[in-house]
């Protein structure tokens, strides 16, 4: 079982290194479009909802919080308990994903969207030189605002999905001290989620 | 072919088990639940064997169609420019990532690793069934895509042309996504496998080759082929939706694709050799009746290339518009990959010197191999260097060189070592002489199709292209020749090998006195692969004579 336990674990480890990769590249992809495109990037953040995405930020951190105790309560075979911590956590992912929808609604509403239907804003001041009209780096700011949350907001959604497993599961009396490692497993990858987003924050909200 | 030390090891003596993995169930239904590694490693084998035999086809249609400079054949045009694109595009895509990428580690790997390391299965049974499903739904993508239209950017997928041509690119790219988790999760489970699961008494440097190249295989799965992943989503998502990361005309930048792509594509380039080196690693020390010459540097050769495969993919971008400094950089660090290739290279010689060489049709592959990997290694330094990059890029000289990598290497390898382990795998042995020279015609048929091409590709007959000038005409009728002597040759390896499966099981627990553990168990083994745990007493490839009793 012991053996069993730890093979898993490489397992999830490993699985967890691809994920830091598969958001490796878009984080290069940043890096180097907002060296190309400077302050672009800057009037271009001044849009989004500080006060929404430090909420979440608390959210989130939260979620870490009770995950940290369902698998404690797991360790101890503490049915109840974990349950409970579960649903905790459920509850927070699923406050982020509603104030994440409310974000985007604010974003297509304005047009702050990739390049091709990005429609300049009021405070937009850097034009592109061969066409005269607004620089391109004000969508690709945005392009990458809506893949990177998007992709973190899906890996959410997974974590709901296998958290609500999670609580069929110990409703069922599957875990105890003796076997937790789905319990495990699963708060390894919350909380790389959760740690995506620790850097996803301030390279969206926080650039100046 | 005299093998005066190892009639010990030939245990054909005892009594085949009454079950094996073969038969202990019946049905179809039986094969697409299983999780034991080795029908799914046969799966994955018949997988991509089709994938070979499509990409086959397209090969020797792109090579037909080079036959004359007016592409006629009877009169009639063969096919138009358009269509060749897409036959060149969809021949290097099949063969790239629904053939080589899976061939050795998810089909012979799957099969021989948990025997090598004296284990029941693999870490995640589970999981490697999932992978193989997804092997399936990805070529199912391809196989689609191909259907609504193809694509014709290359298997490459550069920007800009792939986000503005018509072709099926973003069906093509996501099956090649799905693809890459088929690869990822197979080397997760790989590589939990080997930390885990080794049998009692056997340390890392008692592992065999094979499993350390695999090893080595799986850690460049698991770290690159998300970055392609990534790489080919927003190649979609920029078709789809404009997202203007690589397209110009909105502020994108084309090289940033091509910099993405070569960062997994290049460790790909290892995700396919080492496998091939790694069988070679156990062929060559078990035909020669020797010791494997420096194991360990072998072993660290294999982790090295793997480590040095991440840094060098500006190499493919000499003339891409990347900065000087980087040119320089990506050039003397692409020179180091000849170090560990050059140690491999050495070790196998010196394993053979002096050895009690014998050349059934395994070892033939393995020679066949040294040979055509030291030129397609060695033509890999003309590439690197820049001034003869300049002159060389995106000629058939490049072409050349990665058929002489990815085919005389990686392909001639895995027949090889198709051929050595096919007794264990089905309990037949195939005809030995028409394996012999089914692998000697498909030597001559390499060399003759593709060192032509190295003359073609000097005098810069550019690749891809579907006009040529006259100049060109007899090499290019020359190479179409070879593919035709290719194609005998491993159809008869092929007939080969099919027709042993009609016979009863004939093959012996150990036809070729090899010291690994797979040939302990019975061939083909049970479903649990061991009667009992085996326990390792001796290193590998230790052919030293038994003391005798007196």
């Amino acid at each position: 079982m012991e053996q069993q336990f730890d093979t898993s674990k490489i397992g999830m480890w490993l699985f967890l290194a691809t994920e830091v990769l598969l958001f490796g590249g878009l984080f290069v992809g940043f890096g180097l479009m907002q060296a190309r495109y400077p302050q672009e990037f800057i009037e271009a953040h001044e849009h989004l909802q500080r006060p929404l995405g430090s909420l979440n930020t608390v959210v989130l951190l939260i979620s870490s919080f009770t995950m940290v105790m369902a698998v404690q309560a797991a360790q101890r075979s503490q049915k109840k308990k974990l349950i409970v911590f579960l649903l905790l956590t459920i509850l927070c992912a699923c406050i982020f994903l509603g104030v994440k929808y409310f974000e985007y609604s604010h974003k297509f509403e304005e047009h702050l969207l990739p390049p091709r239907w990005y429609h300049a804003q009021p405070g937009d001041t850097v034009h592109d030189p061969s066409t005269g009209g607004i620089s391109h780096g004000y969508g690709t700011f945005f392009a990458f605002y809506f893949m990177m949350t998007g992709l973190h907001g899906f890996h959410i959604l997974v974590g709901i999905i296998l958290l609500s497993w999670l609580v069929v599961r110990a409703n069922r009396g599957e875990f105890s001290k003796n076997y937790f490692t789905p319990v495990d497993l699963v708060g390894l990858y919350w909380h790389l989620v959760d740690m995506i987003w620790i850097y996803l924050f301030p390279l969206f909200y926080l650039i100046k | 072919m005299e093998h005066t030390l190892t009639t010990k090891s030939h245990t054909g003596d005892r009594p085949r088990p009454a079950k094996n993995y073969l038969t202990e169930e019946k049905g179809i239904w039986s094969w697409m639940t299983t999780v034991d590694h080795k029908r799914i490693g046969v799966m994955y084998l018949v997988g991509v064997l089709s994938a070979f035999f499509v990409g086959g086809m397209f090969a020797l249609l792109v090579r037909l169609t080079l036959l004359t400079p007016s592409h006629k054949l009877f009169g009639r045009v063969l096919i138009d420019a358009q269509t060749y694109n897409r036959v060149f595009t969809l021949h290097g895509a099949i063969m790239v990532f629904l053939f080589i990428i899976p061939s050795v580690p998810a089909a012979l790997g799957n099969f021989v690793m948990p025997l090598m390391l004296g284990a029941k299965d693999v870490a995640f049974p589970r999981l490697n069934l999932a992978s193989f499903y997804l092997w399936v739904t990805g070529a199912v993508m391809a196989v689609l895509s191909m259907i609504f239209g193809a694509v014709d950017t290359g298997w490459t997928f550069y920007t800009p042309y792939s986000t503005t041509t018509d072709g099926a690119v973003t069906l093509m790219t996501m099956a090649v996504f799905v693809l890459g988790f088929s690869s990822i999760f197979t080397g997760i489970n790989f590589v939990a496998t080997v930390h885990k699961l080794r049998a009692p008494g056997m340390g890392w440097f008692d592992m065999p080759l094979f499993v350390w190249g695999i090893y080595a295989t799986a850690i460049i799965q698991v770290l690159a082929t998300p970055v392609l992943g990534i790489t080919l989503a927003l190649l979609a998502l920029e078709r789809v939706f404009s997202i203007g990361i690589f397209d110009p005309k909105l502020g994108g930048d084309p090289v940033l694709f091509q910099h993405f792509f070569w960062f997994y594509s290049h460790p790909a380039v290892y995700i396919m050799i080492l496998p091939g080196m790694a069988i070679i690693s156990e062929l060559i020390p078990t035909f020669s009746r020797k010791t494997m010459f420096g194991y360990r540097a072998v072993a660290y050769s294999s982790v090295s290339l793997a480590l040095l495969s991440f840094i060098v993919w500006g190499h493919h971008m000499f003339v891409a518009g990347q900065s000087q400094l980087a040119t320089v950089i990506f050039s003397a660090l692409t020179f180091l990959v000849a170090i560990p290739s050059g140690v491999k290279m050495f070790n196998w010689l010196g394993t053979m010197y002096k050895g009690n060489i014998s050349l059934e049709t395994p070892m033939l592959y393995a020679i066949s191999f040294l040979l055509l990997f030291a030129i397609g290694g060695l033509t890999g330094i003309f590439l690197g260097t820049l001034s003869t990059d300049v002159h060389l890029t995106d000629t058939y000289f490049v072409v050349a060189h990665f058929h002489y990598v990815m085919m005389g290497g990686t392909v001639i390898a895995f027949i090889g070592g198709l051929h050595y382990w096919w007794p264990k795998m089905t309990g037949r042995m195939y005809n030995e002489r028409i394996g012999q020279i089914g692998c000697i015609i498909v030597f001559i048929g390499f060399n003759m199709t593709f060192l032509t091409q190295f003359f073609m590709g000097s005098k810069g007959m550019p690749r891809r292209y579907y006009n040529y000038l006259d100049q060109y005409q007899a090499l290019h009728a020359f190479s179409t020749v070879g593919s035709w002597v290719i194609g005998l040759g491993l159809f008869m390896t092929a007939a080969n090998l099919l027709a042993s499966l009609r016979k009863p099981y004939d093959a012996p627990d150990n036809p070729w006195g090899g010291t690994t553990l797979e040939w302990q168990t019975s061939s083909p083994p049970i479903t649990h692969n061991f009667e009992d745990q085996p326990v390792l007493e001796k290193a590998p490839y230790d052919y030293r004579p038994e003391p005798v009793a007196h």
